[in-house]
């Protein structure tokens, strides 16, 4: 095959780092996978088989593995936009307060403000929901970003403030109330028995993503032989389609093996769940996100600010900006992941997302990405969050106590990435 | 593009009068007038803070000046931003050279000035095209297109650099001590180039603490110190040690005793 003499010929000295050697070496450089990625895989992987064993096999049904998809949507949403931030060598502490306010200021506008002006189950109700989050989201967001970057308030101190502000406004909005329930439509945004795009629906979307890396895995090549550039072997474009796609089948499989309760199924045991809408949003901002990353000049920029800010500004970036629209990209998930959070609980409580900022911190950590700046991938990301909610689901099923929970998910958060350090000062040298 | 070869004649490509910039109450340039013509090189020299990097600062528009005018082609240009110097031509071969160090080296040629398809995204593809076009001429042996910077030598980062330069058809090029992260063999390829640059009528201010490297580049050698010229001499009318004492002492060739060039090497 002449594509793998050019890819081979091209391939010399110097071009993949050099510590990969061998059969498996051979494989990682001809299908061009991000080894930290494939890492992270495995790691999920091993998590996933050692829950099962201590679990006596509850670990890896249909029915953990639904709950664990939904249960990763809300934390994933938002470590996907964290990633931008700590890019920019920025933080944002205040993202659990925002949810907070956010999905209070939608259920009250859901409960006690739209049905007075539309009537009672008004079918804009859940439409108008959302765009207010979504409004409130970018602005707040926008907010915190332009203190930072023109005022140069360190944005540490900036979202710490935002952390108390927005909780004070979340409790002063309700006087501490939980505010339920919200509207039926919009409840479907959360998952849930009703939530869900069942069986049919869940293999067209599976299908759609089967075709969709087809697609662009021959576009790829496509782009490549318009330069003459090295193409990957044909090989190693089938076996990465195939476990794509592979993957892709298996986890509507999956989803498409927990059915609904006979109560909510017309007395029927064999009608399944499918993929749950907030499972679905959230591969929607993965998708997105991970497009604006790496295929939008706002990507590029965001990454060049966080790479060497001088360099950026001298390349005539707007850095300023660049900060306050990653601020709002960041805002605008923490609505979205606001609505998933109401819509699932159908209630709005005062304490909703106490502590969250530190999660989808975690997550983002976990899935690579780096405080120097500069560093982080999305998928990574929201495979942290995976890994994260993971371990937590796991350590419930093996009846573990809360506090040893957080002491494990601890420690597994500085080993993670104390390997990565590590890995990362041996692949420099 | 320019291909006047002839400094003594032609008109200067860029006329800076009379520049100043204070920070806080120091006046880091003070009243500087320099010129360049095309197919030029122009030597900037002086010690540590003479002002050499500020005043061309100016012209690269990183920042801006209190006072002065810049005059191109004869007219006179307003520098701002970095993005107004380059539309006029002017490209910045920074001393710490201003690579994003986690992105791979097509994307910093390209960092601001990204090549897009006709959907508006990036086009990684077109971009490494043209980086690998612009290195096969500046550096054949350069082969990592796709790695970060960071992990390139310095030769190659150097490379990266001025392959910018190169690729957005400088007219004005300003070289801020091209030479101090290189190796011998590094720093002779950066003087080829220097030359074969200069043939093709590009002016090129050169900014540089290293005495032989601007008399093996430069035609006219201007030395500031304190923030202020001491003045511009022809290369080929004066001795290294009369730089030197321009560079130290502030005095142009006449000017300075036997003793005092004594002194210099005491």
């Amino acid at each position: 095959m002449s594509d793998t003499q050019v890819a081979t010929s091209e391939a010399e000295p110097g071009s993949t780092p050099p510590s990969r050697k061998g059969a498996v070496g051979r494989l990682m450089r001809a299908t061009e996978v991000d080894p930290r990625l494939l890492g992270m895989i495995v790691a999920l992987i091993v998590i996933w088989v050692v829950f099962n064993i201590f679990s006596d096999g509850k670990f890896l049904t249909s029915r953990n593995l639904w709950n664990l998809s939904v249960q990763t949507a809300v934390v994933g949403i938002m470590a996907t936009g964290m990633v931008l931030v700590i890019v920019t060598r920025n933080i944002d502490l205040s993202v659990g307060s925002m949810l907070g306010m956010i999905a209070m200021a939608i259920a009250i506008l859901q409960k006690n403000i739209l049905p007075d002006w539309l009537g009672f189950d008004h079918w804009a109700i859940w439409i108008i929901a959302v765009v207010a989050a979504l409004v409130i989201g970018a602005i707040v967001g926008a907010f915190q970003g332009a203190i930072v970057a023109y005022a140069g308030v360190p944005s540490f101190i900036v979202t710490l403030g935002g952390l108390l502000i927005w909780r004070g406004v979340t409790w002063s909005m309700s006087s501490g109330q939980t505010i339920a329930p919200v509207d039926a439509t919009f409840q479907l945004l959360g998952g849930g028995a009703r939530g869900s795009i069942g069986s049919n629906w869940s293999w067209v979307v599976g299908i759609v993503g089967c075709l969709a890396v087809i697609a662009l895995l021959w576009n790829t090549r496509r782009q490549r032989r318009r330069f003459d550039f090295p193409l990957r072997p044909m090989w190693a474009e089938i076996l990465v389609g195939a476990v794509g796609c592979g993957a892709i089948l298996g986890s509507v499989y999956v989803l498409n093996h927990y059915f609904k309760p006979p109560t909510l199924a017309n007395g029927r045991t064999d009608v399944p769940f499918g993929i749950a809408v907030p499972v679905l949003i959230t591969l929607g901002v993965l998708l997105v996100m991970t497009f604006i990353a790496n295929r939008t000049r706002f990507g590029r920029y965001v990454y060049a600010i966080g790479g060497n800010p001088e360099a950026a500004e001298l390349g005539g970036i707007n850095t300023r900006w660049m900060i306050v629209r990653t601020f709002m990209v960041m805002g605008i998930l923490v609505a979205i992941a606001a609505i998933v959070q109401v819509a699932r609980l159908n209630a709005a409580t005062s304490g909703l997302g106490t502590l969250a900022e530190l999660y989808v911190i975690a997550a983002a950590v976990i899935g690579g990405t780096s405080f120097t700046g500069g560093v982080g991938t999305i998928p990574g990301a929201v495979l942290g969050a995976l890994v994260m909610q993971s371990l937590q689901s796991g350590m419930v099923l093996m009846g573990i106590e809360a506090a040893y929970q957080d002491i494990i998910i601890g420690v597994v958060l500085v080993a993670a990435v104390g390997l990565d350090t590590y890995y990362r000062k041996r692949v420099a040298r | 593009m320019t291909t006047t070869h002839d400094p003594a004649n032609g008109s200067p490509l860029v006329e800076m009068r009379n520049m100043r910039v204070a920070f806080g109450g120091v006046h880091a340039v003070d009243g500087v007038t320099v010129d360049l013509f095309p197919g030029e090189v122009v030597a900037l020299v002086g010690g540590n803070g003479a002002g050499k990097t500020t005043l061309i600062k100016t012209l690269s528009g990183a920042h801006p000046a209190d006072s002065g005018e810049i005059l191109i082609d004869g007219r006179p240009v307003r520098i701002e931003t970095p993005r107004d110097a380059r539309a006029l031509g002017v490209e910045t071969i920074y001393q710490t050279l201003a690579l994003a160090e986690n992105i791979d080296s097509p994307g910093n040629m390209f960092l601001g000035r990204e090549l897009t398809t006709s959907w508006g995204t990036l086009d990684d593809s077109a971009m490494e095209d043209a980086t690998r076009k612009v290195m096969g001429r500046l550096n054949p042996r350069f082969k990592n297109f796709k790695v970060p910077v960071s992990s390139l030598s310095g030769g190659q980062r150097q490379s990266v650099a001025i392959a910018k330069a190169v690729h957005f058809n400088a007219r004005i090029l300003i070289m801020d001590e091209p030479t101090a992260a290189l190796g011998p063999a590094e720093t002779a390829q950066v003087g080829e180039l220097v030359k074969q640059l200069k043939s093709e009528g590009i002016g090129i201010f050169l900014i540089s603490h290293d005495i032989h490297d601007v008399f093996d580049l430069a035609d006219r050698i201007s030395v500031m110190l304190q923030g202020k010229l001491v003045g511009t001499v022809n290369k080929h009318e004066v001795t290294m040690d009369e730089v030197l004492a321009m560079i130290i002492i502030g005095k142009m060739p006449g000017e300075v005793s036997e003793t005092e060039l004594e002194e210099l090497h005491g």
